[in-house]
């Protein structure tokens, strides 16, 4: 088998029988990644020498048994808004463009004591505001499946690594779909965890009551075997939360007798692409032959989930960003005439148009006079969503619905209408303002050639139950891949 | 649309958010601000009377530990990414005249 085809658990196994060295591995996705950057552009940032140093390491503590762990020998690409130590940490912004952090995240700090080889950074969209990774100041990624369409976003270039082979898995983060759209634009499987489930420390704050760490990768397998690596309770989190069912592995069974699916009458109505609508309830059709108890619902409310979302995301992301000024790290303008003026000059010189957008807004809806009528009005909203779901999980294991209405957009065609880009994220945005998992994973292709993606929603801390059922509806469905590569 | 920026309320947020637009910037931002806005009034059609805001999905108290020191001096690797620095410390442009 060529190693670049491998998951990254059936990679680590042949690692672990000495089938395949940890340096061949990784020299082989060197190559590729030599061989595609060119076409795909997914990485910021490629490490080479430091890809190779680790494969050393790391082959010598599997030699020497100090590591045999699931993941061990494997390289990883990891998002360019986490901080990794001594590597360039950009998130795709010109104010980011030389910060090379003095730590790493927890996230890649677990991922690294399990013997990950960190391959670099993946491109996003700046600050992780977007839907298509094209408002990246580095160039936009495209998507490996037909590179005139777009990648997703806004972890597009670590869901386009994985389809590319580029990677054998991938870390991105969700605030409103950022994992999990991506990873059904490019036909691999994606995670966003319970909100506390994996530390955010490290992690660069876009929407902090939002964001969440989680997996891109090959197939269910892999995905619960990365989150058994990086759901740690962190301290230096504050928002982590002490767990104990991390064994998420234990769910990969194939079985869903009884699991009681709830698909949302709210996810299927207008603006859903018919091809999208037929593959995702032919998913649910499969998942009822194998015995499971599928019914229709009313979820409501899900049309006032984004402005609810770009309200609290923007509000956040602009009290976040204020970081950037300039001064500790980052971009300074050249010339400027005193502090304030050098504050304002260095932040708007370095801060893309998206950017900018989301934090006018944020700025607007916190400042005095309006706070109450649209950032606690949309708090309040929230509250009403999350009810929303708590009744929905009183019936149901998991609710399962698409993605996304449509399958990639070409490139060039999302920016021109802002408002137009943020109505493609209604079907993941309820989901963080709920704090829930979801589960992106392939469940066809359309007449494009593009695949489409399957969404599983479970409640606070359900994973396994998202996890089962994917695994199970994997089963059925097969091997997923590009009809050329078959 | 129904929201109005005028460029009053523009040069005050850019205040708050500390950016300077540019006379075509500042027209966009009116323009992508008044029609957000213009949706995110949707939320007015629902009765929230009674409702606590939700910013946190958890019930989430203090979470305290002790404050002991775990990284060693980073001075200099810090200091390496700052724009400006003078004698080990962030130079930052004159604050009082």
């Amino acid at each position: 088998m060529n190693i670049l085809d491998m998951t990254a658990v059936g990679l680590a196994a042949a690692i672990k029988n000495k089938e395949v060295t940890v340096r061949q591995a990784t020299e082989a996705v060197l190559a590729q990644i030599e061989e595609k950057e060119a076409d795909f552009h997914c990485y910021v940032t490629v490490d080479k020498e430091g890809a190779l140093k680790q494969a050393e390491e790391v082959q010598k503590k599997i030699d020497a048994g100090e590591l045999d762990g699931p993941l061990a020998g494997v390289p990883v690409a990891i998002k360019d808004n986490m901080c990794t130590e001594g590597m360039l940490t950009t998130c795709s912004s010109k104010i980011l463009g030389n910060f090379v952090p003095t730590f790493s995240s927890e996230a890649v700090l677990n991922l690294q004591k399990a013997g990950a080889v960190i391959l670099g950074k993946t491109n996003m969209d700046e600050f992780a505001m977007g839907s298509t990774t094209e408002t990246s100041a580095y160039g936009v990624t495209k998507n490996p499946w037909n590179p005139e369409h777009v990648p997703g976003g806004s972890s597009g270039g670590s869901a386009a690594a994985v389809a590319a082979g580029e990677c054998f898995y991938a870390l991105g983060s969700d605030t409103g779909g950022s994992i999990r759209q991506p990873a059904s634009f490019c036909g691999v499987v994606g995670l966003k965890p319970t909100y506390g489930r994996v530390s955010r420390y490290g992690l660069i704050a876009y929407g902090s009551s939002l964001d969440q760490i989680g997996p891109l990768c090959k197939d269910v397998t892999d995905c619960a075997a990365i989150m058994e690596i990086i759901a740690t309770h962190d301290l230096k989190d504050s928002t982590s939360v002490e767990q104990e069912d991390t064994d998420f592995t234990s769910a990969l069974v194939d079985d869903v007798k009884g699991m009681r699916i709830g698909i949302p009458k709210d996810y299927f109505g207008e603006g859903l692409d018919p091809e999208v609508k037929d593959a995702v309830l032919k998913a649910a059709e499969v998942l009822k032959e194998k015995g499971a108890v599928v019914e229709e619902f009313d979820l409501s409310l899900v049309e006032y989930a984004i402005p609810t979302y770009y309200t609290i995301a923007a509000a956040e992301a602009s009290s976040n960003l204020e970081r950037f000024d300039g001064i500790k790290y980052g971009y300074r303008t050249e010339e400027y005439e005193g502090l304030h003026n050098m504050y304002k000059k260095s932040r708007s010189e370095g801060f893309g148009a998206e950017v900018k957008r989301r934090i006018m807004l944020g700025s607007f809806v916190l400042s005095s006079g309006y706070y109450d009528a649209y950032y606690l009005k949309a708090l309040r909203v929230k509250a009403l969503i999350k009810k929303a779901f708590d009744e929905a999980f009183a019936k149901y294991d998991v609710i399962l619905g698409p993605v996304a209405p449509t399958t990639a957009p070409k490139l060039g065609e999302s920016l021109s209408d802002p408002l137009k880009m943020y109505l493609g994220d209604i079907y993941t945005i309820s989901v963080n303002l709920a704090g829930l998992p979801g589960l992106s994973m392939p469940c066809g292709i359309d007449s494009k050639g593009l695949p489409i993606g399957l969404q599983l929603i479970g409640d606070c801390f359900n994973e396994k139950k998202l996890i089962q059922t994917a695994y199970a509806y994997e089963k059925a469905r097969g091997a997923f891949g590009r009809k050329e590569d078959k | 649309m129904a929201n109005i920026i005028s460029d009053e309320t523009i040069e005050y947020v850019g205040i708050l958010a500390k950016l300077e637009l540019s006379g075509e910037e500042k027209e966009q931002a009116k323009k992508d601000m008044g029609s957000m806005l213009d949706y995110i009034d949707k939320l007015g059609e629902l009765d929230t009377e009674g409702v606590e805001p939700m910013s946190h999905v958890f019930p989430v108290k203090n979470v305290f530990r002790e404050d002991v020191v775990t990284n060693g001096d980073m001075r200099e690797e810090i200091l390496k990414n700052a724009p400006g620095e003078k004698n080990g410390m962030f130079a930052v442009p004159r604050t009082f005249e």
